[in-house]
Protein backbone atom coordinates (compact mmCIF):
# COMPACT_ATOMS: atom_id res chain seq x y z
CA UNK A 1 0.00 0.00 0.00
CA UNK A 2 1.33 3.43 -1.20
CA UNK A 3 3.03 6.21 1.79
CA UNK A 4 1.06 8.63 -0.05
CA UNK A 5 -2.73 7.92 0.50
CA UNK A 6 -4.66 9.87 2.75
CA UNK A 7 -8.24 9.76 3.65
CA UNK A 8 -11.00 11.44 1.75
CA UNK A 9 -11.59 13.58 4.46
CA UNK A 10 -8.29 15.67 3.77
CA UNK A 11 -9.92 17.18 1.11
CA UNK A 12 -12.62 18.54 3.61
CA UNK A 13 -11.80 21.84 2.98
CA UNK A 14 -11.83 21.99 -0.90
CA UNK A 15 -14.64 20.06 -1.20
CA UNK A 16 -16.83 22.20 0.93
CA UNK A 17 -14.82 25.58 -0.49
CA UNK A 18 -16.38 24.25 -4.21
CA UNK A 19 -20.05 22.97 -2.77
CA UNK A 20 -20.93 24.90 0.16
CA UNK A 21 -21.50 22.04 2.62
CA UNK A 22 -19.81 19.77 4.50
CA UNK A 23 -19.01 16.95 1.99
CA UNK A 24 -16.92 14.15 4.36
CA UNK A 25 -20.53 12.74 5.26
CA UNK A 26 -21.89 12.31 2.50
CA UNK A 27 -22.23 8.82 1.03
CA UNK A 28 -21.07 8.17 -1.93
CA UNK A 29 -21.87 4.73 -4.44
CA UNK A 30 -19.13 3.70 -6.70
CA UNK A 31 -19.85 3.34 -9.89
CA UNK A 32 -17.57 0.40 -11.08
CA UNK A 33 -18.41 -1.94 -8.15
CA UNK A 34 -21.43 -0.19 -6.75
CA UNK A 35 -20.60 -0.49 -2.97
CA UNK A 36 -21.34 2.89 -0.98
CA UNK A 37 -19.53 4.26 2.06
CA UNK A 38 -18.79 8.14 3.30
CA UNK A 39 -16.99 10.59 1.38
CA UNK A 40 -14.48 10.79 4.07
CA UNK A 41 -13.28 7.21 4.39
CA UNK A 42 -12.32 7.28 0.43
CA UNK A 43 -8.54 7.10 -0.73
CA UNK A 44 -6.93 10.47 -1.53
CA UNK A 45 -4.29 10.93 -3.56
CA UNK A 46 -2.51 14.28 -4.26
CA UNK A 47 -1.07 14.73 -8.08
CA UNK A 48 -1.48 17.65 -10.37
CA UNK A 49 -4.81 17.51 -8.93
CA UNK A 50 -6.70 15.71 -6.40
CA UNK A 51 -7.97 12.29 -7.20
CA UNK A 52 -10.46 10.46 -4.91
CA UNK A 53 -10.59 6.74 -5.47
CA UNK A 54 -13.21 3.71 -3.84
CA UNK A 55 -11.54 2.08 -1.09
CA UNK A 56 -13.18 -1.34 -1.81
CA UNK A 57 -12.16 -1.50 -5.99
CA UNK A 58 -9.54 1.58 -6.47
CA UNK A 59 -11.49 3.06 -9.23
CA UNK A 60 -11.47 6.94 -9.76
CA UNK A 61 -14.38 8.17 -7.62
CA UNK A 62 -13.69 11.88 -8.44
CA UNK A 63 -10.85 14.11 -10.22
CA UNK A 64 -10.10 18.00 -8.65
CA UNK A 65 -8.24 20.48 -10.23
CA UNK A 66 -8.59 23.68 -8.57
CA UNK A 67 -6.83 27.27 -9.06
CA UNK A 68 -7.45 30.26 -7.85
CA UNK A 69 -11.84 30.58 -8.26
CA UNK A 70 -11.44 28.33 -10.78
CA UNK A 71 -11.95 24.49 -10.20
CA UNK A 72 -12.48 21.45 -12.76
CA UNK A 73 -14.98 18.46 -10.91
CA UNK A 74 -14.88 15.08 -12.56
CA UNK A 75 -17.30 12.87 -10.69
CA UNK A 76 -18.38 10.15 -13.18
CA UNK A 77 -17.39 7.96 -11.13
CA UNK A 78 -19.54 8.54 -8.57
CA UNK A 79 -23.05 6.78 -9.52
CA UNK A 80 -25.13 8.29 -6.79
CA UNK A 81 -23.33 10.87 -3.75
CA UNK A 82 -26.33 11.11 -0.79
CA UNK A 83 -26.38 14.04 1.61
CA UNK A 84 -28.45 14.93 4.03
CA UNK A 85 -29.29 17.55 5.97
CA UNK A 86 -28.04 18.82 9.93
CA UNK A 87 -30.92 18.12 11.58
CA UNK A 88 -32.81 20.90 13.06
CA UNK A 89 -31.25 22.38 16.82
CA UNK B 1 -25.00 23.56 17.07
CA UNK B 2 -21.33 24.13 17.41
CA UNK B 3 -19.58 23.51 14.22
CA UNK B 4 -22.26 22.18 12.42
CA UNK B 5 -22.22 22.25 9.02
CA UNK B 6 -22.16 26.08 7.41
CA UNK B 7 -24.28 26.39 4.10
CA UNK B 8 -22.46 28.71 1.63
CA UNK B 9 -19.12 29.27 0.31
CA UNK B 10 -16.16 28.44 2.74
CA UNK B 11 -13.50 30.73 1.85
CA UNK B 12 -9.82 32.00 3.63
CA UNK B 13 -9.88 33.74 6.77
CA UNK B 14 -7.14 35.96 7.77
CA UNK B 15 -5.26 34.60 11.01
CA UNK B 16 -3.09 36.10 13.62
CA UNK B 17 -0.66 33.81 16.12
CA UNK B 18 -1.19 34.59 19.49
CA UNK B 19 1.40 32.37 20.75
CA UNK B 20 3.70 30.12 19.90
CA UNK B 21 4.41 27.17 23.11
CA UNK B 22 7.12 24.18 23.14
CA UNK B 23 5.22 20.69 23.82
CA UNK B 24 8.38 18.70 22.80
CA UNK B 25 12.01 19.79 21.23
CA UNK B 26 10.14 19.11 17.63
CA UNK B 27 7.06 20.26 18.20
CA UNK B 28 5.19 23.39 18.88
CA UNK B 29 1.57 24.40 19.82
CA UNK B 30 0.76 27.49 17.57
CA UNK B 31 -2.10 29.57 18.82
CA UNK B 32 -4.04 31.81 16.24
CA UNK B 33 -7.02 34.48 16.90
CA UNK B 34 -8.78 33.96 13.96
CA UNK B 35 -11.56 36.41 13.63
CA UNK B 36 -15.00 35.07 13.05
CA UNK B 37 -14.31 32.06 13.94
CA UNK B 38 -17.48 30.09 13.60
CA UNK B 39 -16.32 27.40 16.27
CA UNK B 40 -15.40 23.56 15.71
CA UNK B 41 -16.11 20.22 16.66
CA UNK B 42 -12.94 17.91 17.99
CA UNK B 43 -11.68 16.17 15.54
CA UNK B 44 -11.51 18.59 12.49
CA UNK B 45 -8.82 20.22 10.97
CA UNK B 46 -8.16 23.35 9.22
CA UNK B 47 -6.07 24.40 5.88
CA UNK B 48 -3.38 26.75 6.11
CA UNK B 49 -2.23 28.72 3.74
CA UNK B 50 1.09 30.74 3.55
CA UNK B 51 2.03 33.88 1.37
CA UNK B 52 5.82 35.01 0.60
CA UNK B 53 6.86 38.17 0.07
CA UNK B 54 6.39 37.38 -3.85
CA UNK B 55 3.25 36.01 -3.86
CA UNK B 56 4.67 32.28 -3.28
CA UNK B 57 2.33 30.33 -1.61
CA UNK B 58 1.91 27.28 0.25
CA UNK B 59 -0.76 24.66 2.01
CA UNK B 60 -0.78 22.33 4.41
CA UNK B 61 -3.46 20.87 6.93
CA UNK B 62 -3.77 20.72 10.71
CA UNK B 63 -5.72 19.26 13.12
CA UNK B 64 -7.33 21.30 15.85
CA UNK B 65 -5.76 20.48 18.90
CA UNK B 66 -8.20 22.31 21.46
CA UNK B 67 -12.03 22.32 21.79
CA UNK B 68 -13.93 25.17 20.85
CA UNK B 69 -12.54 28.63 22.69
CA UNK B 70 -14.66 31.80 20.89
CA UNK B 71 -12.04 32.93 18.05
CA UNK B 72 -8.83 30.86 19.40
CA UNK B 73 -7.76 28.21 17.38
CA UNK B 74 -4.92 25.61 18.71
CA UNK B 75 -3.15 23.54 16.52
CA UNK B 76 -0.02 21.57 17.64
CA UNK B 77 2.35 21.32 14.58
CA UNK B 78 5.45 18.51 14.39
CA UNK B 79 8.74 20.23 12.66
CA UNK B 80 8.75 17.94 9.61
CA UNK B 81 12.55 17.45 8.40
CA UNK B 82 12.90 19.50 5.49
CA UNK B 83 9.42 20.21 5.43
CA UNK B 84 8.33 23.44 3.62
CA UNK B 85 5.70 24.88 6.01
CA UNK B 86 6.44 23.09 9.46
CA UNK B 87 9.55 24.47 9.74
CA UNK B 88 8.65 28.23 9.64
CA UNK B 89 5.63 26.99 12.21
CA UNK B 90 7.84 25.97 14.72
CA UNK B 91 10.74 27.52 14.01
CA UNK B 92 10.65 31.15 12.53
CA UNK B 93 6.60 31.86 13.22
CA UNK B 94 6.04 34.09 15.99
CA UNK B 95 2.88 36.36 18.28
CA UNK B 96 1.38 38.50 15.39
CA UNK B 97 2.59 36.95 12.00
CA UNK B 98 -0.26 36.18 9.93
CA UNK B 99 -1.48 33.54 8.17
CA UNK B 100 -4.51 32.13 6.37
CA UNK B 101 -6.77 29.28 7.83
CA UNK B 102 -9.68 27.94 5.97
CA UNK B 103 -12.33 25.45 8.20
CA UNK B 104 -13.20 24.07 9.87
CA UNK B 105 -13.41 20.96 8.13
CA UNK B 106 -13.86 17.32 8.10
CA UNK B 107 -16.92 16.35 9.55
CA UNK B 108 -16.21 12.81 8.97
CA UNK B 109 -13.04 12.11 11.81
CA UNK B 110 -15.81 14.01 14.48
CA UNK B 111 -16.27 12.59 17.92
CA UNK B 112 -19.80 12.49 18.17
CA UNK B 113 -20.70 13.02 22.32
CA UNK B 114 -24.07 11.15 21.43
CA UNK B 115 -22.12 7.87 20.77
CA UNK B 116 -23.29 5.68 23.12
CA UNK B 117 -20.11 3.25 23.83
CA UNK B 118 -16.74 3.35 24.78
CA UNK B 119 -14.55 5.33 22.54
CA UNK B 120 -11.06 3.93 21.33
CA UNK B 121 -8.29 6.46 20.26
CA UNK B 122 -5.38 5.33 18.87
CA UNK B 123 -2.56 7.81 17.89
CA UNK B 124 0.97 7.57 16.16
CA UNK B 125 3.58 10.84 16.86
CA UNK B 126 1.31 14.03 15.62
CA UNK B 127 -1.37 11.83 14.72
CA UNK B 128 -2.27 12.34 18.44
CA UNK B 129 -3.43 15.94 18.19
CA UNK B 130 -6.81 15.36 16.58
CA UNK B 131 -7.16 12.94 19.38
CA UNK B 132 -6.22 14.86 22.41
CA UNK B 133 -9.13 17.73 21.31
CA UNK B 134 -11.37 14.48 21.50
CA UNK B 135 -9.93 14.08 25.42
CA UNK B 136 -10.44 18.02 26.28
CA UNK B 137 -13.38 17.61 26.04
CA UNK B 138 -14.70 14.28 26.55
CA UNK B 139 -16.43 14.34 29.67
CA UNK B 140 -17.37 11.22 31.51
CA UNK B 141 -17.06 8.97 28.32
CA UNK B 142 -15.14 5.80 28.93
CA UNK B 143 -11.78 6.65 26.40
CA UNK B 144 -9.03 4.36 26.08
CA UNK B 145 -6.14 6.16 24.29
CA UNK B 146 -3.21 3.89 22.58
CA UNK B 147 -0.08 6.37 21.97
CA UNK B 148 2.95 5.31 19.73
CA UNK B 149 5.98 7.84 20.38
CA UNK B 150 9.32 6.96 19.75
CA UNK B 151 11.11 8.04 23.26
CA UNK B 152 9.22 9.49 26.21
CA UNK B 153 10.30 12.84 25.30
CA UNK B 154 8.52 12.63 22.22
CA UNK B 155 5.14 12.36 24.04
CA UNK B 156 3.17 15.50 23.51
CA UNK B 157 0.78 16.84 26.29
CA UNK B 158 2.61 14.49 28.28
CA UNK B 159 2.01 16.02 31.73
CA UNK B 160 -1.60 16.59 30.80
CA UNK B 161 -2.36 13.24 29.88
CA UNK B 162 -0.87 12.22 33.38
CA UNK B 163 -2.97 14.61 34.89
CA UNK B 164 -6.64 13.85 32.50
CA UNK B 165 -5.88 9.74 33.41
CA UNK B 166 -8.26 7.88 35.13
CA UNK B 167 -11.75 8.51 35.92
CA UNK B 168 -12.91 6.67 33.09
CA UNK B 169 -9.64 8.29 30.75
CA UNK B 170 -7.06 4.87 30.02
CA UNK B 171 -4.07 6.09 28.52
CA UNK B 172 -1.59 3.02 27.06
CA UNK B 173 1.75 4.77 26.09
CA UNK B 174 4.07 2.66 23.92
CA UNK B 175 7.98 3.96 23.36
CA UNK B 176 9.02 2.29 20.47
CA UNK B 177 12.61 3.13 19.74
CA UNK B 178 13.98 3.97 22.96
CA UNK B 179 12.51 3.68 26.77
CA UNK B 180 13.71 5.14 29.94
CA UNK B 181 15.58 3.09 32.47
CA UNK B 182 12.88 0.74 34.69
CA UNK B 183 10.95 2.01 31.97
CA UNK B 184 7.52 -0.78 32.75
CA UNK B 185 5.07 0.36 29.76
CA UNK B 186 5.02 -1.12 26.60
CA UNK B 187 7.79 -0.62 24.09
CA UNK B 188 5.91 -2.81 20.65
CA UNK B 189 4.62 -1.30 18.01
CA UNK B 190 0.72 -0.80 17.84
CA UNK B 191 -0.14 -4.13 16.83
CA UNK B 192 -2.72 -6.22 17.19
CA UNK B 193 -1.66 -8.26 20.18
CA UNK B 194 -1.15 -4.73 22.08
CA UNK B 195 -4.98 -3.63 21.19
CA UNK B 196 -6.26 -7.38 22.14
CA UNK B 197 -4.71 -6.88 25.40
CA UNK B 198 -5.37 -2.46 26.43
CA UNK B 199 -8.17 -2.33 23.81
CA UNK B 200 -12.11 -2.62 24.65
CA UNK B 201 -13.11 -5.51 23.20
CA UNK B 202 -15.55 -5.42 20.00
CA UNK B 203 -18.14 -6.99 21.12
CA UNK B 204 -18.31 -3.40 23.32
CA UNK B 205 -18.50 -1.86 20.05
CA UNK B 206 -16.31 1.15 20.56
CA UNK B 207 -16.16 3.90 18.11
CA UNK B 208 -11.94 4.15 17.01
CA UNK B 209 -10.36 6.96 15.68
CA UNK B 210 -6.94 6.02 14.09
CA UNK B 211 -4.77 8.86 13.31
CA UNK B 212 -1.07 9.11 12.09
CA UNK B 213 1.51 8.43 9.48
CA UNK B 214 -0.29 6.44 6.64
CA UNK B 215 1.59 3.30 7.38
CA UNK B 216 0.74 3.58 10.96
CA UNK B 217 -3.00 4.17 10.50
CA UNK B 218 -3.38 1.29 7.97
CA UNK B 219 -1.51 -1.21 10.15
CA UNK B 220 -3.93 -0.46 13.38
CA UNK B 221 -6.91 -0.31 11.18
CA UNK B 222 -6.24 -3.73 9.54
CA UNK B 223 -5.29 -5.16 13.35
CA UNK B 224 -8.49 -4.01 14.59
CA UNK B 225 -10.64 -5.36 12.00
CA UNK B 226 -8.46 -8.88 12.21
CA UNK B 227 -9.79 -8.70 15.76
CA UNK B 228 -13.41 -8.31 14.89
CA UNK B 229 -14.06 -4.94 15.25
CA UNK B 230 -16.82 -3.38 12.44
CA UNK B 231 -14.58 -1.48 9.75
CA UNK B 232 -17.52 1.01 10.21
CA UNK B 233 -16.68 2.15 13.21
CA UNK B 234 -12.97 2.60 12.87
CA UNK B 235 -12.66 5.71 11.79
CA UNK B 236 -8.96 6.69 10.04
CA UNK B 237 -6.62 9.92 9.40
CA UNK B 238 -3.94 9.19 7.68
CA UNK B 239 -1.32 12.09 7.83
CA UNK B 240 0.95 10.66 4.67
CA UNK B 241 4.40 9.29 4.64
CA UNK B 242 6.19 9.79 7.97
CA UNK B 243 8.32 12.96 8.82
CA UNK B 244 11.86 11.50 8.75
CA UNK C 1 -4.07 40.43 -1.78
CA UNK C 2 -3.81 38.05 0.94
CA UNK C 3 -1.79 38.62 3.76
CA UNK C 4 1.96 38.34 3.76
CA UNK C 5 2.99 35.22 6.48
CA UNK C 6 6.11 37.63 7.44
CA UNK C 7 10.05 35.30 7.15
CA UNK C 8 8.26 32.57 4.93
CA UNK C 9 10.03 31.52 1.67
CA UNK C 10 9.26 27.86 1.37
CA UNK C 11 12.17 25.68 0.04
CA UNK C 12 13.12 27.48 -3.15
CA UNK C 13 16.43 27.40 -4.81
CA UNK C 14 17.23 30.39 -7.04
CA UNK C 15 18.16 29.66 -10.36
CA UNK C 16 19.19 31.42 -13.68
CA UNK C 17 15.85 32.81 -15.37
CA UNK C 18 16.20 31.27 -18.48
CA UNK C 19 16.12 27.80 -16.78
CA UNK C 20 12.90 28.60 -15.12
CA UNK C 21 9.40 28.63 -16.78
CA UNK C 22 7.32 31.70 -15.87
CA UNK C 23 5.52 30.78 -12.40
CA UNK C 24 7.37 27.57 -11.46
CA UNK C 25 9.99 27.60 -8.54
CA UNK C 26 13.36 25.21 -8.41
CA UNK C 27 13.08 22.28 -5.82
CA UNK C 28 15.97 20.41 -4.30
CA UNK C 29 13.81 17.82 -3.88
CA UNK C 30 12.01 15.39 -6.41
CA UNK C 31 8.20 15.63 -4.60
CA UNK C 32 6.29 11.95 -5.52
CA UNK C 33 2.62 12.74 -6.41
CA UNK C 34 0.59 9.85 -7.58
CA UNK C 35 -3.16 9.69 -9.11
CA UNK C 36 -3.44 6.53 -7.66
CA UNK C 37 -1.31 3.44 -5.81
CA UNK C 38 1.81 2.25 -7.48
CA UNK C 39 0.70 -0.53 -9.68
CA UNK C 40 3.17 -3.79 -9.16
CA UNK C 41 3.10 -5.59 -12.49
CA UNK C 42 5.33 -8.49 -12.37
CA UNK C 43 8.11 -7.45 -15.19
CA UNK C 44 7.38 -10.83 -17.15
CA UNK C 45 4.05 -9.76 -17.41
CA UNK C 46 5.09 -6.40 -18.95
CA UNK C 47 5.47 -5.15 -22.27
CA UNK C 48 5.50 -1.69 -24.75
CA UNK C 49 3.21 -1.60 -27.49
CA UNK C 50 2.44 0.82 -30.20
CA UNK C 51 -1.38 0.50 -31.02
CA UNK C 52 -4.00 2.27 -33.13
CA UNK C 53 -3.03 4.22 -36.45
CA UNK C 54 -0.66 1.79 -37.63
CA UNK C 55 0.35 -0.98 -39.85
CA UNK C 56 0.39 -3.81 -37.29
CA UNK C 57 0.65 -3.96 -33.65
CA UNK C 58 4.43 -3.44 -32.59
CA UNK C 59 5.27 -4.96 -28.99
CA UNK C 60 8.31 -5.20 -26.97
CA UNK C 61 8.43 -7.62 -23.83
CA UNK C 62 11.06 -6.39 -20.94
CA UNK C 63 13.68 -8.47 -22.52
CA UNK C 64 13.41 -6.73 -25.91
CA UNK C 65 13.21 -3.48 -24.57
CA UNK C 66 16.28 -3.96 -22.64
CA UNK C 67 17.88 -4.78 -25.36
CA UNK C 68 17.68 -1.67 -27.63
CA UNK C 69 20.22 1.34 -27.70
CA UNK C 70 19.39 3.70 -25.17
CA UNK C 71 20.43 7.58 -24.44
CA UNK C 72 21.96 8.88 -20.95
CA UNK C 73 19.93 12.45 -20.96
CA UNK C 74 20.38 15.55 -18.51
CA UNK C 75 16.70 17.56 -18.89
CA UNK C 76 15.06 20.40 -16.74
CA UNK C 77 12.01 19.12 -15.83
CA UNK C 78 8.73 20.97 -14.88
CA UNK C 79 5.60 20.02 -12.63
CA UNK C 80 2.53 21.96 -12.96
CA UNK C 81 2.59 22.00 -9.50
CA UNK C 82 4.86 24.70 -9.77
CA UNK C 83 7.93 23.01 -8.60
CA UNK C 84 10.63 22.63 -11.46
CA UNK C 85 13.90 19.85 -10.82
CA UNK C 86 17.28 21.07 -13.04
CA UNK C 87 19.71 18.88 -13.97
CA UNK C 88 18.18 15.81 -13.93
CA UNK C 89 19.41 12.42 -15.40
CA UNK C 90 17.78 9.52 -17.21
CA UNK C 91 18.53 6.68 -19.04
CA UNK C 92 15.72 5.71 -21.59
CA UNK C 93 14.73 4.82 -25.24
CA UNK C 94 14.25 7.42 -27.79
CA UNK C 95 10.81 7.48 -28.90
CA UNK C 96 12.03 7.90 -32.40
CA UNK C 97 13.53 4.07 -31.94
CA UNK C 98 10.19 2.42 -30.67
CA UNK C 99 8.80 4.52 -33.86
CA UNK C 100 11.36 3.79 -36.44
CA UNK C 101 10.78 1.87 -39.43
CA UNK C 102 6.50 2.53 -38.13
CA UNK C 103 3.90 3.30 -41.03
CA UNK C 104 1.74 5.60 -39.80
CA UNK C 105 -0.98 8.71 -41.02
CA UNK C 106 -1.70 9.92 -37.21
CA UNK C 107 -0.63 12.61 -35.95
CA UNK C 108 -1.54 12.42 -32.26
CA UNK C 109 -0.80 10.17 -29.26
CA UNK C 110 -1.91 8.80 -26.26
CA UNK C 111 0.25 7.09 -23.33
CA UNK C 112 -1.71 4.69 -21.64
CA UNK C 113 -0.14 3.14 -18.44
CA UNK C 114 -0.76 0.74 -16.00
CA UNK C 115 -3.31 1.96 -13.03
CA UNK C 116 -4.94 3.78 -15.98
CA UNK C 117 -3.28 6.59 -16.57
CA UNK C 118 -3.61 8.56 -20.28
CA UNK C 119 -2.02 11.84 -21.42
CA UNK C 120 -2.23 12.87 -24.48
CA UNK C 121 0.35 14.76 -27.35
CA UNK C 122 1.60 15.62 -30.72
CA UNK C 123 3.34 12.97 -32.08
CA UNK C 124 5.99 16.02 -33.20
CA UNK C 125 6.28 16.76 -29.76
CA UNK C 126 7.26 12.52 -29.32
CA UNK C 127 9.70 12.49 -31.91
CA UNK C 128 12.71 14.60 -33.16
CA UNK C 129 14.69 13.32 -29.39
CA UNK C 130 12.35 15.55 -27.46
CA UNK C 131 11.01 11.86 -25.78
CA UNK C 132 12.23 8.84 -24.35
CA UNK C 133 10.65 5.54 -22.49
CA UNK C 134 12.83 6.24 -19.28
CA UNK C 135 13.81 3.07 -16.87
CA UNK C 136 16.98 4.57 -14.82
CA UNK C 137 17.45 8.21 -13.16
CA UNK C 138 20.43 9.23 -11.67
CA UNK C 139 22.13 5.98 -12.92
CA UNK C 140 19.44 3.86 -10.92
CA UNK C 141 16.51 1.94 -12.30
CA UNK C 142 13.62 3.99 -11.93
CA UNK C 143 11.93 3.58 -8.60
CA UNK C 144 8.46 2.15 -8.45
CA UNK C 145 7.20 5.65 -6.58
CA UNK C 146 8.71 7.02 -9.59
CA UNK C 147 6.97 5.44 -12.36
CA UNK C 148 9.58 2.16 -12.50
CA UNK C 149 9.95 -0.14 -14.67
CA UNK C 150 9.78 2.73 -17.46
CA UNK C 151 8.16 6.08 -17.51
CA UNK C 152 7.65 8.43 -20.77
CA UNK C 153 10.14 11.45 -20.22
CA UNK C 154 8.99 14.56 -22.13
CA UNK C 155 10.86 17.31 -20.81
CA UNK C 156 9.77 20.13 -22.83
CA UNK C 157 5.88 19.84 -21.75
CA UNK C 158 5.37 19.88 -18.28
CA UNK C 159 5.20 17.02 -16.41
CA UNK C 160 2.11 15.19 -16.11
CA UNK C 161 2.79 14.02 -19.83
CA UNK C 162 5.80 12.00 -18.61
CA UNK C 163 3.51 8.86 -17.54
CA UNK C 164 4.58 6.93 -15.18
CA UNK C 165 4.23 3.04 -15.89
CA UNK C 166 3.79 3.99 -19.17
CA UNK C 167 2.84 0.89 -21.02
CA UNK C 168 2.07 2.00 -24.70
CA UNK C 169 1.56 4.45 -27.42
CA UNK C 170 -2.08 4.61 -29.02
CA UNK C 171 -1.54 6.58 -32.11
CA UNK C 172 -4.20 8.29 -33.56
CA UNK C 173 -5.61 11.29 -36.27
CA UNK C 174 -7.57 13.14 -33.38
CA UNK C 175 -5.97 15.04 -29.97
CA UNK C 176 -8.08 12.82 -27.40
CA UNK C 177 -7.78 14.45 -23.95
CA UNK C 178 -6.14 12.19 -21.21
CA UNK C 179 -6.65 11.52 -17.79
CA UNK C 180 -6.02 15.78 -16.60
CA UNK C 181 -6.36 17.25 -20.10
CA UNK C 182 -10.39 15.57 -19.76
CA UNK C 183 -10.51 18.20 -16.31
CA UNK C 184 -8.86 21.43 -16.60
CA UNK C 185 -5.33 21.28 -17.75
CA UNK C 186 -4.09 22.23 -21.32
CA UNK C 187 -4.38 19.76 -23.90
CA UNK C 188 -0.78 20.68 -24.97
CA UNK C 189 1.24 21.89 -21.38
CA UNK C 190 4.05 24.36 -22.49
CA UNK C 191 5.58 25.35 -19.73
CA UNK C 192 7.13 28.56 -21.23
CA UNK C 193 4.19 29.42 -22.61
CA UNK C 194 2.59 28.76 -19.02
CA UNK C 195 -0.28 26.60 -20.68
CA UNK C 196 -1.13 24.90 -17.33
CA UNK C 197 -5.00 24.67 -17.75
CA UNK C 198 -7.99 25.27 -20.48
CA UNK C 199 -8.06 28.85 -21.80
CA UNK C 200 -4.68 29.11 -21.21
Amino acid sequence: MSDLVLDGNAAAGILHAVYGAEMTLAVGTCDSCAIAGPVGAVRLYRSAGLVLRCPHCDAVLMKIVSVGERVWIDSRGLRTLELSSEPAG
Amino acid sequence: MAGAAVLGRLGWRTASIAEVRPETPRVKTIALEVPGWPGHRAGQHVDIRLTAEDGYQAERSYSIAAPEDGERVELTVEEVDDGEVSPYLTAEARAGDELEIRGPVGGYFVWDSDYPGPILLVGGGSGVVPLMAMIRQRGAIPTTLVYSARTLGDVIYRDELERLAGGGLDIVLTLTRTQPQGWAGHSRRVDAELLAAVAPPPDQRPLAFVCGPTPFVEAVALALVDLGHDPGLVKTERFGPTGT
Amino acid sequence: MPPISRGFRGKRRDAPADRVPPGQYVTPDFPVLSAGPTPHRPIQEWDFTIVGEVDELHRWSWDEFQALPTETVTVDIHCVTRWSKLDTTWEGVSVDTLLEGIETEAEYATAFCDGGYTTNLPLEDLTGGKAWVASAYEGEPLDPEHGGPARLLVPHLYFWKSAKWVRGLGLSATDEPGFWESNGYHLYGDPWREQRYWGD
